[in-house]
Order: C-alpha cells, then sequence, then structure tokens
C-alpha cells in the first residue's frame, strides 16, 4: 500500500510539513484521489518509541541547556533561533521557538486542549474598535463557515467533551462524538472555587479519547501525556489519526526525515516543486503541481522568505511585505496552591475542567482582551523538584527533601490562555549571521507582548488567586508575570484576508502572488483567540482542503 | 579511609567497649544511617566508574547526600545518584565534565581553607559539610550537582539512580500504564451529572 514517487514525478501536491494541519490536508487531498507527498523534516515515530522517560521527552524548563524535549521537537543546537525585543537590538542566540519536530507534529506531545473559537473571536475589530498599538482585524472568514469544519475534526478524530456544558460555549451542530474524561481532583477544586465566586467551570474538551473510538484504545490515564507521546494510541494526534488514512489511501507517500529549504517558482511566477535536504543531507528536487506549506507559524515564514527569487526579491507570497510579521505567542500566567489532601495528579490526562468566564474582552476592565483557565499538574517528578515548590522552600538539604515528599501530590497549577495582540513589530525573520546546521538562515524573533497584554496577564493571575483561596488551598503564590521568552503556539505570520495588501493568503488559504501555493496552518491566523489554537488550525486544514479540492477538480489551481 | 567506615569504626568500638543500652537506644537512628552510609562507601570502592575516580566519586555521593538526605527516609545514597551523574558526565551532560573537574577541585580547596587539618569533603562531620555547601551555593558546579542530584532521584532507574525507585517513593510517585478513576482525594466532589 505504501507508495513511493520518484523526486521528478510532478505530484499533484506537496505538503510541506506532516503536523497538525499537514497530515490533515495530504490526508484529505489522498482521499480524493490526488497524488500527495508529505516532506517531514522530523522523523517518522511510532506508539513503540514513545516511553515513560521524562529525561528523554519532557522539556525541563530551569536551568536553561539541560536536556530536554528534543525527541519530539525542534533541537536548537541543530536549528539555533536568535531573539531580540524590538527591530533596533541586535539578536541574540535563544530558545525562543519550539514546536513539534516529527510526523504529527505538535499534536504527538500536545495537552490536547482542543478548545473552538467563540463567534467574536472572528471579528473582534468592528466589534470593539481599534486596540492602539496593535494590528487588530477581522478574519476573513465567520465562526458560522468554520462550524462544520470544527465538527468534522472533532468527530474524525475523536474529541471528548461536553457539549452545552459551558454556557459560553459557541453553537455547535453536534456534540462531541465522546463522553469527557473523568475528572481529576484538580478539576474538582476548580468545580470547587468557581461555584464559590460564581464562575462556570466545565469538563474540557480534550482530543484524548475517554471510551475506545474508531478502533483505538481509551486513554489508560498512564500520565504520561502532556509533552509526551501517547503510547495507547489514545491521544487524538495526527499521527494516530489522519496518517494511517492518507497512507491506506495509496496515493499519500510520506517522506521522514526530509527538510524543505526553498519552494521552487518557475519563470511564470508559480510555484513547481520543493528543494529539500534528505536525512544524509543531500539535496533534492521534488516536482509539484501545487505546494501546502504546513510548517507552523515560525517556520513557514522562514521558508517563504528563504524561497526568495528574482521574481519574488522579497521571498515567497510576499508582495505585501506581511509574511513573518504580526507574529503571536502563547503568553499567560500561572499560579500554584497546595492542598491538605494528596491529589495525586502525576495520573491520567493534565486537564479535565476549564472555564471560560473571562473569555470575551470587556472595555470595562480598562484593557483589550480575555482568556481561559484551566486546572492541572504542569510537573512530572524532575520538573516538579526543579520548578514546581512553593516560593522560599530551600533548594537542597533536609528541608527540601520533606517539602517535595510533601507537596509533590498536593501541589494544584492553574493555567491561562489568553490574547495575545498581533502586532506588526513582532516578526519572523532571517538571521543575517547565524546559520543552522544545514547552513541556512536561523529563524530570527523580535518580539514584545503589548501593554494590554501584560494586563491581560495580570487580571487572569488575581482571578487564579481568588480561585485558589475560593478552593481552599493551604498555601497560593502566583508566577511573576513575564513577557514570552519561549512559545510553542506560534501564529499570525502569513495572516488570512481579503486584501492583496493587508493579508498573505486569501480565505482559502491560497497565497495572494502564487496560485498554487497554499498555506494552512497557525501562520493563517488573524488574531490568537485565547492561544488553544489546535483545534481552529485543524478545523481550519479540514476547510482549506476542502476548498483545494473543489478548485483542483475544476482545473483552477 | 572515609567517613563512612570511621563511623562503623567508632560504633565496633563503642559497643566493644560497653557503652549502656540508653546511649544506644538514642543513638540507634543515627547508627543505622552511618551503617547504611557505610554500606554505601563500601560498595562505591568496590563500583566502576566511567568518568569520576575514585576519590571525586566519593565527593560527589557525598555532596548529593547532603542535597538529598536520608533523613529517616532514603535519599540520594540509596538512590545511588552518583551512578546517575557518573553515567550522565559521559553520555548527555558530556559538556558539563569540566564543570564537575574544576568544581570538585576548588572543593577540596574550600575544605582546608575553611577547616583546618582537612583536606577531603567527605572528612567532615555533616553540619561542616552543609556549612561549607552554603558558600558555594551559588556556584555552576553546585548547581549542576544539585539538578543532577534531583534528576538521579528521579529518573527512570535506567539511568543509574532512583535504584529501586527510592526516589518515586519519596514524593508518591509510583510509574504505572494505567490507572482507573478516582485518582486522587478529591476526585468524588465533582457536579452533580458531570463525570
Amino acid at each position: 500500500m505504501r507508495v513511493r514517487y520518484a523526486d521528478k514525478t510532478s505530484v499533484d501536491f506537496v505538503v510541506v510539513g506532516g503536523g497538525g494541519a499537514g497530515a490533515i490536508v495530504a490526508k484529505e487531498l489522498a482521499t480524493a484521489g490526488f497524488q500527495v507527498v508529505i516532506l517531514e523534516q522530523g522523523p517518522y515515530l511510532h506508539e513503540k518509541d514513545f516511553e515513560h522517560d521524562e529525561l528523554k521527552f519532557k522539556d525541563i524548563w530551569e536551568p536553561p541547556g539541560t536536556i530536554g524535549q528534543e525527541a519530539l521537537t525542534n533541537d536548537h543546537s541543530l536549528q539555533p533561533n536568535t531573539y531580540r525585543k524590538t527591530a533596533d537590538e541586535k539578536a541574540v542566540p535563544a530558545t525562543f521557538v519550539q514546536y513539534g519536530r516529527c510526523i504529527g507534529g505538535g499534536t504527538v506531545h500536545f495537552t490536547g486542549n482542543y478548545w473552538r473559537f467563540h463567534e467574536i473571536d472572528f471579528h473582534e475589530r468592528s466589534h470593539w474598535g481599534e486596540v492602539p498599538g496593535a494590528a487588530l482585524a477581522d478574519w476573513p472568514i465567520t465562526y458560522q463557515e468554520l462550524e462544520p469544519y470544527y465538527t468534522k475534526a472533532e468527530w474524525e478524530l475523536g474529541v471528548s467533551g461536553l457539549a452545552g456544558a459551558s454556557p459560553f460555549d459557541p453553537p455547535r451542530s453536534k456534540p462531541y462524538p465522546l463522553p469527557p474524561m473523568p475528572v481529576k481532583s484538580s478539576g474538582t477544586l476548580l468545580d470547587r472555587g468557581a461555584r464559590k465566586l460564581g464562575w462556570h467551570s466545565y469538563p474540557a474538551p480534550l482530543a484524548i479519547l475517554s471510551q475506545p473510538y474508531q478502533g483505538r484504545a481509551a486513554c489508560a490515564h498512564c500520565g504520561f501525556c502532556e509533552q509526551f507521546g501517547c503510547e495507547w494510541g489514545a491521544k487524538s494526534s495526527s499521527l494516530a489519526t489522519v496518517i494511517p488514512l492518507a497512507e491506506k489511501t495509496g496515493r499519500c507517500e510520506i517522506r521522514p526525515n526530509s527538510y524543505v529549504r526553498k519552494v521552487s517558482t518557475d519563470v511564470r511566477g508559480r510555484v513547481d516543486g520543493v528543494i529539500y535536504f534528505d536525512a544524509r543531507r543531500k539535496e533534492l528536487f521534488q516536482r509539484a503541481k501545487a505546494v501546502v506549506v504546513c510548517c507552523n507559524g515560525a517556520e513557514t515564514p522562514r521558508l517563504l522568505l528563504m524561497s526568495k527569487s528574482n521574481l519574488f526579491p522579497q521571498g515567497l507570497a510576499n508582495s505585501s511585505g506581511l509574511v513573518g510579521k504580526h507574529f503571536m505567542v502563547d503568553i499567560g500566567s500561572m499560579c500554584l496552591g497546595t492542598f491538605e489532601q494528596p491529589l495525586k495528579e502525576y495520573k491520567s490526562v493534565r486537564v479535565t475542567r476549564v472555564m471560560h468566564d473571562f473569555y470575551d474582552s470587556d472595555p470595562k476592565r480598562g484593557f483589550f482582551g480575555g482568556g481561559g483557565i484551566d486546572a492541572r499538574f504542569e510537573f512530572y517528578p524532575i520538573s516538579f523538584a526543579l520548578n514546581g515548590l512553593p516560593p522560599g522552600t530551600p533548594r537542597w538539604g533536609a528541608e527540601f527533601k520533606n517539602a517535595l515528599m510533601e507537596n509533590f501530590n498536593r501541589t494544584l497549577t492553574l493555567f491561562t490562555h489568553q490574547t495575545c495582540l498581533p502586532l506588526e513589530s513582532n516578526t519572523i525573520t532571517l538571521d543575517p549571521d547565524v546559520k543552522d546546521a544545514w547552513g541556512l538562515p536561523a529563524l530570527r524573533v523580535t518580539y514584545q507582548s503589548h501593554p494590554d497584554d501584560f494586563r491581560t496577564m495580570k487580571f487572569f493571575s488575581d482571578r487564579c488567586m481568588e480561585l485558589l483561596d475560593a478552593a481552599g488551598a493551604k498555601k497560593k503564590w502566583a508566577l511573576p508575570i513575564r513577557d514570552a521568552t519561549s512559545a510553542g503556539h506560534l501564529l499570525g505570520t502569513c495572516r488570512m484576508g481579503d486584501s492583496t495588501q493587508h493579508s498573505v493568503v486569501d480565505k482559502y488559504h491560497r497565497a495572494h502572488d502564487v496560485r498554487n501555493l497554499f498555506i494552512v496552518d497557525g501562520s493563517s491566523f488573524v488574531t490568537s483567540g485565547r492561544n488553544q489554537p489546535t483545534c481552529t488550525i485543524q478545523a481550519l486544514a479540514y476547510r482549506a482542503a476542502d476548498h483545494m479540492i473543489r478548485a483542483a477538480k475544476r482545473g483552477d489551481i | 579511609m572515609d567517613d563512612g567506615t570511621s563511623s562503623r569504626r567508632q560504633f565496633v568500638i563503642g559497643s566493644a567497649t560497653g557503652l549502656s543500652a540508653v546511649w544506644l537506644q538514642l543513638h540507634w537512628p543515627a547508627i543505622l544511617a552511618a551503617e547504611a552510609h557505610a554500606e554505601q562507601a563500601a560498595k562505591l570502592e568496590q563500583a566502576t566508574f566511567g568518568f569520576f575516580t575514585k576519590e571525586q566519586a566519593l565527593a560527589v555521593e557525598a555532596v548529593a547526600a547532603q542535597i538529598i538526605p536520608s533523613n529517616g527516609s532514603p535519599g540520594a545514597s540509596e538512590a545511588q545518584v552518583v551512578h546517575f551523574i557518573d553515567r550522565a558526565l559521559i553520555s548527555f551532560d558530556r559538556d558539563k565534565q569540566k564543570t564537575y573537574t574544576q568544581g570538585l577541585a576548588a572543593l577540596q580547596n574550600k575544605v582546608s581553607e575553611l577547616f583546618a587539618g582537612f583536606s577531603r569533603f567527605v572528612d567532615l562531620n555533616s553540619q561542616q559539610q552543609i556549612h561549607l555547601l552554603a558558600t558555594i551555593e551559588s556556584t555552576e558546579f553546585f548547581e549542576w550537582i544539585r539538578v543532577h542530584t534531583i534528576m538521579g532521584f528521579l529518573a527512570k532507574p535506567s539511568y543509574g539512580g532512583n535504584q529501586n525507585q527510592v526516589g518515586w517513593e519519596a514524593i508518591g510517585f509510583e510509574d504505572r500504564m494505567t490507572y482507573a478513576p478516582p485518582f486522587g482525594y478529591y476526585d468524588g466532589e465533582s457536579r452533580k451529572g458531570q463525570p
């Protein structure tokens, strides 16, 4: 059933990046009868490659340089980033951008938080007006246009949740295919706090199977979940869901360890294939009738900027000059509390309750932005010992050990996901000096959050402290409000829109400048929503594929 | 040879000179700890290391035993953290070798600087060791030995530390492939009608 296309064969579509978006696009196109090659820079791992090994898989935050999660994500020693706050600074080496670098991409290691956008997310600019200093804009599509694809994603991939449980839920055409995951103590404590404060926590929608579904096993609650690959195939990653379906068509070739350095164009300004390095760093050329770039909100603009040519001197698809601009990331705040009795949070999935009471922006708060809160335990044993103890706890010795023994099972984290405003000055560009291990320009991040984003962080930090109090925490503390120094949700750098001057792709993800080039991933986002983007990225991927198939069938590519 | 052996010797001498049962009762926990430490030291004497010399291993073991002490329950010694660190330094943390070599040399200098007549960290008593470590708390060497001790206490036993899962047991963690609800104490509080 495995198909292998020769490089010289001009396949119908090359999909660059086999992650949360690319795998869906590839599966849809192959199912519709097209020849597809997925080129993924990372490896093709399987359930047998995943294990309960915190040292190997967990990203241990501190100290920097500690071995981390590179088994599943980008390795900064091979692909360095540089970072600066503003364009007048010199960027310095950093580990800012993190993404899933394997077949399945970030969906292999993600928490599974699967929040739909709310209706307001698509038209915040026209509803609330301009935000000074930000490039807030409406999306060219509405929630209603995307709704069928949200439903498709939930039903095809397998999402557990309880429709209607949140009074703030957007309308939906179908309930979730699976009931919610069993609640954990973190969830009941959030329920307890929210109830006391008159707020509304509800079962988290999770892309993890609460029951067997479509031949896949249900979650066994082993606990090695976020930042780990699921050994049961119960996490609804694109690796466990659409990749096998794509392969089964016999028309989709998955080519891992293939690192694309340039999308190639012909004399007419049409894309004709991609130049990439194979596992041995040999340079190859794959011909294609159309190319779909699905690398993520940081690597996609980098690839387009690296793909400049005489016809496209500013980079491919960049006549607007907006490729790489409006970079948005997952900023937020975190508060922790300790409780009398053991929570045993190391078991099962990360999150079982979330709360959307302050999702909408509210002018009465005096700033723009909103968000949601989830309850979890943000640690595994080692990362907890290094980062999870109450402030003021000795860092070694008998008191340290006693605190570790006392708190590992009694600590709760409230984690917030919020607006990140789009700023034209926040960008992904090519570093002029630093190169990666393949000799390509390093990804340069220029990023500083909008003042309102900091106010949002503070607002949610305060709400979390109230929740911890109301839930009966013995001790509580807030992590300091600070700007992002790393990011895993990478959004906005090829924003979609109707105007060729003010956006990079149209509402169907086709590049304004190149008819046979499509861009489908977090880079298409016009605004950040509340920075739980995977559900929307995947709904957009189903929708984009749908329109690509229609266009291809009528000869319009 | 080392403080573990000398403690054992003291204990043996103490028994031989007929110290009272009351004394024994009072000091029994400390004696047990010293015995455990002596056993550990004896094991270290026979153990083979990929990076450390025997002398370095003894020092690392003693520092680790202060970072996560065996105060009534297993600590870094019982977890055999020194083996984790030794392996780390010839595999994933090869680039920290110099930090250790230099840090251990500096540690030895610090011993003689602070405690006249002593030259080895392992020969200091516990209070002296803690006092010394407090003076080097902000060094890169201490930070790494701290991080590595924690990792060695709590990583998968196959990395060489966390022997018999004593680290996991200490914090109340268990590595299993399946669990069933309820998971924790408060699970039962969920709202009516919701799982």
